[in-house]
């Protein structure tokens, strides 16, 4: 055979369904691997050794009992709006606006905390500020799937520009609230009355945080595997003109899945002001809008797996802080490792779906 | 009176950063290719590209024997070979590795993000230097050197002969693109690869060449924005997420140009103003309005999203395939 007619070195194939556990190892080696990269590239930064590296990060998370509820706090918030993006991008809807969607969520309950604070009971204004920040968060997710429902408006760019415009709103209420004038801050809400604020269990101001995003874990995970709302988004996801087809209302689908998700995005806004933070600033959401959208996809949408995928993010973004804090370096530092992390793990599905195939040697 | 001639010389130095990241952004749509990476592309190229110098000027012992030449080149390259890498990135992931772009892009925003501040807040303290900041004095005199002209020329000098040469070259770079996109048989190969991959390759068009090129090149301009940014509009200082939302603001600018980078230019400058109007409009004690007139570049976006998906004009929509992948097997 002459040298023109070879095919190409490898090509790649298609692989039929392979068993989870297959699946799951490679996922878990491509884990292992993004691991041992983190370390190099810490090493490189720091001159640390690898194993001083990894126990800097375990104690990061777990050397006292507060880093551990911080930590649990953390992925209560994290898991919290990966959850409400998991039944929206089943559907293949692709909201992007889960950042937008907390921030107004903090935005309304902070607002009844400052001007309802004080002037009726305690426990009905805090089933006010549930109810309508939840409400406020599944109006922010609704206006782009309305769009996208009746005109096919593009969704992804639609609740990108959504995050910036509750932001921005927030920006303008920080500085009508601001206490003391010309701080720019809004400082803690009803510090003396602790009006609005979530009551403590067994004197840990996390817990309560925590034990609802579990039911709520429990809950997604029921419907959208068990229920009949939860089986039409996965049909419009897999294929809108199916769904069509057996006489699902696609629009409906659409508009009422992304009110949940706006709506548990406005539970996690609710969490953060009214159950921990008890103030309001711009970067209350952190980002996390966005890590969500990673976290989710990486689990597969599936509710439990995000539990393993958000405790990695928090676990890394913890020890990596703790290692710039030893060594002087900038706290972004765990934006790299889960960036590392992240791109591993988008990486490595390819090879569950796909085997490559190598040119066979000449006969 | 509004100060126009105040005014606008700021409106256009605000813009040129987000010129340049739409104009990349929109080579890379063009693709099919919805990167979102590009806030955290523009990062890289500028920490790249600040490193570079910083490198440079501690080379010398003083900065006054600087080489405007070197001092413009050793960034302009760090700078294009940071963004080129994290293209690059994004092209294996999405395109050899079909990864979903939506989640790909959010991660580059994320790392890339975390890069610029890491180094830009950890730089001193890795080299072992002892410089206070990173103030890169010398290499901002030489790329915000104006022409001789600007000065004697009085308002029409101020309002356009008053800028370093990064932001020529933008314009300049927005009008080539957008004549290669419509005028010539690359720009139509991309565009077929954007709007229809399947068919483009049946044409006998290579869609991963295509995708490749168009996102990395497309990410080198972006990251010039960046470079711009830093070394001309803040004088040469990196100070940790100064840059702020100017990234997503360039993909919102994508959209409100509808995928023209000619229209980019004054469209940029429309968005530059707005970023600054305040400073501009005697709002007396009322520091909040500021914050509402931020919110106007995304307001009129959305409504420009929503009115060209209500009009449904053939010419004015988002490529059909952006944000697709494209398996050849799975046609």
């Amino acid at each position: 055979m002459d040298k023109k007619n070879r095919g190409p070195l490898c090509h790649i194939v298609k692989r039929p369904a392979i068993p989870w556990y297959q699946a799951w190892g490679i996922r878990l080696a491509a884990l292992i691997l993004a691991l041992l990269f983190c370390a190099v590239v810490t090493m490189v930064l720091t001159g640390d050794n690898p194993i001083s590296i990894y126990l800097t990060i375990y104690e990061g998370s777990f050397a006292t009992p507060r880093r551990f509820w911080v930590l649990m706090q953390n992925l209560a918030i994290l898991l919290c709006i990966s959850l409400a993006m998991a039944p929206a991008f089943r559907m293949r809807f692709w909201n992007i606006g889960g950042e937008g969607q907390v921030m107004i969520g903090c935005l309304v309950c902070a607002a009844e905390m400052i001007y309802l604070g004080g002037d009726i009971p305690n426990a009905v204004l805090i089933i006010l500020m549930i109810v309508s920040s939840l409400a406020a968060g599944a109006v922010w997710g609704m206006i782009p799937a309305f769009f996208k429902a009746k005109w096919n408006t593009n969704e992804t760019l639609f609740t990108l520009m959504m995050n910036y415009v509750a932001t921005q709103l927030v920006a303008f209420f920080i500085i009508i609230w601001e206490s003391p004038k010309g701080s720019g801050k809004v400082g803690i809400i009803n510090q003396k009355s602790m009006a609005g604020w979530l009551p403590t269990i067994a004197d840990n101001k996390y817990l309560l945080n925590v034990l609802i995003v579990s039911v709520l874990t429990v809950v997604i995970f029921i419907y959208m595997k068990y229920s009949k709302h939860g089986y039409e988004l996965a049909v419009v996801g897999e294929s809108e003109r199916t769904a069509r087809y057996v006489g699902i209302k696609v629009g409906n689908v659409i508009v009422r899945t992304m009110a949940l998700s706006g709506a548990i995005c406005g539970l996690a806004g609710f969490l953060l002001v009214a159950g921990t933070d008890h103030t309001i600033t711009t970067t209350l959401s952190g980002g996390r809008g966005f890590t969500a959208v990673m976290v989710a996809w990486m689990a597969k949408f599936n509710p439990l797996g995000m539990i393993f995928t958000s405790f990695l993010l928090v676990f890394l973004g913890k020890g990596a802080g703790e290692i710039s804090t030893n060594f002087g370096l900038n706290q972004s530092f765990s934006d790299i490792l889960s960036g590392i992390i992240i791109f591993f793990l988008i990486g490595c599905e390819f090879f569950i779906s796909y085997r490559l195939v190598f040119r066979k040697g000449e006969k | 009176m509004f100060n126009f001639a105040a005014f606008i010389p700021r409106a256009v130095m605000q813009s040129i950063p987000l010129l340049l990241g739409s104009t990349g952004e929109t080579i890379t749509e063009k693709s099919g290719n919805l990167n979102l990476g590009i806030p955290g592309v523009m990062y890289v190229g500028a920490i790249s590209g600040v490193i570079g110098s910083f490198f440079y000027e501690m080379s010398l012992e003083d900065p006054a024997q600087i080489n405007s030449f070197l001092a413009v080149l050793i960034p302009m390259a760090c700078c294009l070979l940071g963004s080129f890498l994290m293209g690059l990135l994004y092209c294996f992931l999405t395109v050899t590795l079909r990864a979903n772009q939506n989640v790909t892009g959010l991660a580059l925003t994320t790392f890339g993000i975390g890069f610029g501040n890491f180094f830009g807040g950890s730089l001193i303290k890795l080299t072992g230097s002892s410089v206070p900041s990173i103030a890169l004095s010398a290499t901002n005199k030489a790329f915000a050197a104006k022409l001789p002209l600007a000065e004697k020329t009085g308002v029409f000098g101020r309002i356009f002969l008053s800028y370093g040469f990064l932001a020529y070259l933008a314009i300049v770079i927005a009008l080539v693109t957008s004549h290669i996109l419509t005028r010539t048989r690359v720009g139509l190969q991309l565009r077929a690869v954007g709007e229809n991959p399947a068919t483009a390759d049946a044409a006998g068009i290579n869609v991963g060449r295509y995708k490749y090129l168009a996102t990395c090149i497309g990410s080198m301009i972006a990251g010039l924005g960046g470079l711009y940014y830093v070394m001309d509009y803040a004088s040469g200082v990196w100070s940790n997420d100064a840059f702020g939302d100017r990234g997503w603001l360039a993909i919102a600018l994508v959209i409100f140009t509808i995928w023209r980078p000619n229209v980019g230019i004054l469209a940029s400058m429309l968005f530059g103003g707005l970023y600054i109007l305040y400073l501009f409009i005697p709002t007396g004690t009322n520091l909040a309005i500021k914050e509402i007139y931020k919110m106007l570049p995304y307001l009129v976006t959305i409504a420009v999203l929503v009115l060209i998906s209500l009009r449904k004009r053939r010419e004015d929509q988002p490529p059909a395939g952006l944000g697709l992948p494209y398996f050849r097997e799975e046609r």
